[in-house]
């Protein structure tokens, strides 16, 4: 592959609400036993992209743990392999990354001393999955300067908290608006990039000069007329995590069929950390419809059109409905929850009762764990 | 120099035979057990939790499965830049070359392997029991007897002593005579087939008796030890201990895995069992659905009704279909309206719709009864059973079968079915 990866994961996202408090966007856990990240480093490794760089910033203790060994996505290699990059102080600047343009600045060496012809850059928060050899064919076929992966979506989508793409015929982009108001079309932005290294230096280099820091906003807004600027359209499933609600939505398409059998059982598959837990576990009392059960799970209880992620434990006599549940949470018995996500590691005290009423309750509570 | 006090030899060349078509393709130590694991994760993972990190695995018949199962041993952190797991094959030697004849012999044949590492003691391991045992209290218990020999005993009921290498100890626990597959056994402590040598000691012992065909642990080495007065020890073992030598305690062993709170406990953080996982996506349980008294391993896709039974990963299970008291294999698929009863369905297998299996009056098997009984229907890897098919109990099937092989679509119980070919 002549391209090395970024994978953007520092951001943070109030829309995200109490969910943020714990972990980057990019650690989220999703569909029982993936990270968001997973799906960019799977898709990058699966591209045979051997060199990445993760820029992290926000939160990133859960991240990088996540990250702490690079073998399950296959990067322990001697070429390339996968580097975490949180901002450091020196001599020069002791600022936080500013933005994205500003984070990819302040590691300017590590691509001044690769020799890649080429950069992808993707965020960390997309849920997707992508063969990048055919997106850098069709840069290069376009003798763009950058191509912008694009999807449309759903007319009933609510658009405009993403970038809109406006594309003339041969799909060079014509208008790109960061989070406008009205949104003129349907067609996103996916926060994946592809652009010519040298060119990615010389841009992002002239960008710090003028005391820019936006990726987005300072060099795609910017330079679209300018520069050889195209979409890329995606034609798969994509979604990105942004919004409580988005969270929510894109577990519970994991329920559907379709969407199981593409990412889980049709080439390529998407790689993750590795937690040697043994097998779930169905108890007398056990009711499950309609649910994706992780390993690590005891139950004992019904849960019915629902996520459970890694190591769950579901008390006698409970009913749970609608609902995601995060990574090692207790449920003591005789609970009712009901279109809540349950944050990793809570402990919920038994006979109690939780329902989202006006859509998704998000729950920390951390009862007592083995007084139940 | 290189230097591990101890490291560990694995005898994972048996074929298993009485595990009859389950071990067809497979050694008896790459068996699926408990939903995702396999036999050898157990001594893989006592070895790396007890602090051994140097494993010797010794193969011979049919090691494919388990070569990629073990690989360079990532999921037991068994990859080192010094010792780590290493294949043992047999190989060609410029003079006598020959397979592994004896359990010791195996070990004979790769002094050269075990001299690399400049051992103090070396511990003998066999890779067809299910327990979770720490090998370093052992070696401090060989230690601490100033012993050259320890054996890894465990009480079992006098009934049952004759079918085990019995050994005589005083009050030190220190063994005065042994006695195998006794009738009249004089003590219970049954020999688990782990033993930890000093290694000048084994070394020795290898060499001298090297001449002796079909050289065995049980029938030379440990006789010869005994001869020589080396200080042999019985370290008693109190904790669970399966030996999954035939379908009906193989069936047993995953059985005991459903109850509430196992003798056999996965789900305890200390002393975790590692394997090598294939498939990573959660199990989805469709509507109308029930799953109970069961454990499923990841990705499997569960439509049907399953009581009392340990699913591996990656299996399907049609609507309608009702599996009570089996074991299914990973990425097995099952058809809709299916019954099973009591069934153990080996790997990768297809099973049509509306398929009865294990259900009839219970009749000795016709070729190998001493394989195939207690009522259980065994089905081998990558076999095929045809839709609208009812089969009896104490049954085997293995290979592609087709309507044609089910007379008036049946087969009754006792019956053997062996089709070549894979699907």
């Amino acid at each position: 592959m002549r391209a090395l990866g970024i994978i953007l994961a520092g951001g943070n996202n109030f829309r995200m609400k109490e969910l943020s408090q714990k972990r980057a966007i990019a650690a989220m856990p999703i569909a029982g036993s993936y990270r968001a990240i997973d799906f960019s480093l799977s898709s990058m490794t699966n591209s045979h992209v051997q060199k990445v760089a993760v820029f992290t910033q926000f939160n990133a203790r859960s991240l990088n743990a996540h990250l702490s060994s690079s073998k399950w996505w296959d990067f322990g290699r001697k070429q390339g392999g996968l580097f975490v990059f949180t901002p450091i102080m020196t001599n020069e600047s002791s600022y936080w990354y500013r933005g994205t343009a500003d984070a990819i600045y302040q590691n300017i060496d590590f691509l001044k001393n690769s020799h890649e012809p080429y950069v992808i850059i993707a965020s960390g928060d997309g849920i997707y999955k992508m063969d990048f050899n055919k997106l850098l064919e069709y840069h290069i076929e376009k003798k763009a300067d950058i191509t912008v992966v694009c999807k449309d979506m759903d007319k009933d989508e609510d658009v405009e908290r993403y970038g809109i793409i406006k594309m003339a015929r041969d799909n060079r982009i014509e208008d790109f608006e960061e989070k406008p108001v009205v949104a003129k079309t349907n067609t996103v932005s996916c926060g994946i990039y592809v652009i010519r290294r040298r060119q990615l230096i010389e841009l992002i280099e002239k960008c710090a000069e003028e005391d820019r820091y936006d990726f987005v906003r300072d060099i795609l807004i910017r330079y679209k007329d300018l520069r050889r600027i195209y979409g890329y359209k995606l034609k798969d499933y994509w979604r990105n995590i942004a919004t409580v609600d988005d969270y929510y939505r894109t577990n519970m398409d994991f329920l559907k069929p379709e969407v199981r059998n593409y990412f889980f059982k049709t080439y390529p598959d998407v790689y993750s950390k590795v937690d040697d837990l043994p097998p779930a576990k169905y108890n007398v009392g056990a009711n499950i419809r309609n649910s994706l059960i992780s390993s690590g799970c005891i139950i004992n209880g019904t849960v019915e059109d629902s996520i459970l992620f890694k190591k769950v434990f579901v008390g006698n006599n409970c009913y749970i409905k609608n609902s995601i549940i995060l990574n090692d949470v207790y449920i003591g018995d005789n609970v009712h929850i009901e279109n809540c996500i349950i944050e990793s590691r809570c402990t919920i005290n038994r006979d109690s009762y939780y329902k989202g009423e006006n859509g998704i309750r998000v729950l920390t509570e951390t009862g007592d764990r083995y007084g139940v | 120099m290189v230097k591990k006090e101890m490291i560990a030899m694995l005898l994972a060349g048996g074929q298993g035979s009485r595990l009859g078509v389950l071990t067809t393709k497979v050694a008896k130590p790459a068996v699926s057990f408990g939903g995702k694991y396999r036999i050898i994760d157990f001594p893989l993972s006592n070895c790396i939790n007890s602090g051994v990190d140097t494993v010797g695995v010794l193969t011979q018949y049919q090691p494919l499965r388990l070569n990629t199962h073990i690989g360079i041993g990532i999921p037991w952190d068994l990859d080192r830049n010094i010792g780590g797991v290493t294949i043992l094959p047999p190989f060609e030697k410029s003079v006598s070359s020959e397979w592994y004849t004896g359990t010791a012999n195996a070990i004979y044949q790769n002094i050269e392997y075990m001299d690399s590492f400049n051992p103090d003691y070396v511990l003998i391991l066999s890779g067809d029991h299910i327990y979770k045992m720490d090998y370093g209290v052992m070696l401090d218990f060989h230690k601490s007897m100033d012993a050259t020999v320890t054996i890894a005993v465990m009480p079992v009921p006098y009934e049952e002593a004759g079918r085990f290498g019995i050994m005589i100890t005083d009050e030190d626990k220190r063994i005065t005579d042994f006695e195998e597959k006794p009738d009249h056994p004089r003590s219970n402590l049954a020999s688990m087939g782990i033993y930890i040598f000093s290694w000048h000691v084994l070394r020795d012992a290898l060499i001298a008796q090297s001449d002796q065909p079909n050289l065995d642990f049980g029938k030379h080495i440990i006789p010869y030890c005994h001869e020589k007065k080396e200080r042999m020890y019985a370290y008693e073992f109190n904790s669970y201990w399966k030996d999954v030598g035939t379908l009906n305690s193989y069936w047993e062993a995953n059985m005991e895995l459903i109850d509430i709170i196992p003798d056999f406990n996965l789900y305890e953080e200390y002393w975790r069992i590692y394997t090598k996982s294939d498939t990573l996506p959660p199990q989805y349980i469709s509507t109308d659905s029930v799953v109970e008294r069961c454990i499923i391993g990841e990705g499997s896709d569960i439509a049907g009704k399953v009581y009392n039974s340990v699913i591996g990963c990656g299996v399907t299970i049609g609507k309608d279909t009702i599996i009570r008291d089996s074991i299914i294999m990973n990425e097995t698929v099952i058809g809709e309206g299916c019954e099973i009863y009591k069934g153990i369905v080996a790997e990768n297998v297809t099973i049509g719709d509306h398929v009865k299996l294990g259900f009839g009056d219970e009749v000795t098997n016709e070729t190998d009864p001493h394989i195939y009984n207690h009522g259980i229907a065994t089905v081998g890897e990558r076999s095929v059973i045809p839709p609208g098919v009812s089969i009896g109990k104490n049954i085997v099937i293995s290979g592609v079968t087709t309507a044609k092989d089910y007379p008036g679509g049946r087969l009754e119980s006792g019956k053997t079915l062996i089709r070549g070919g894979d699907k």
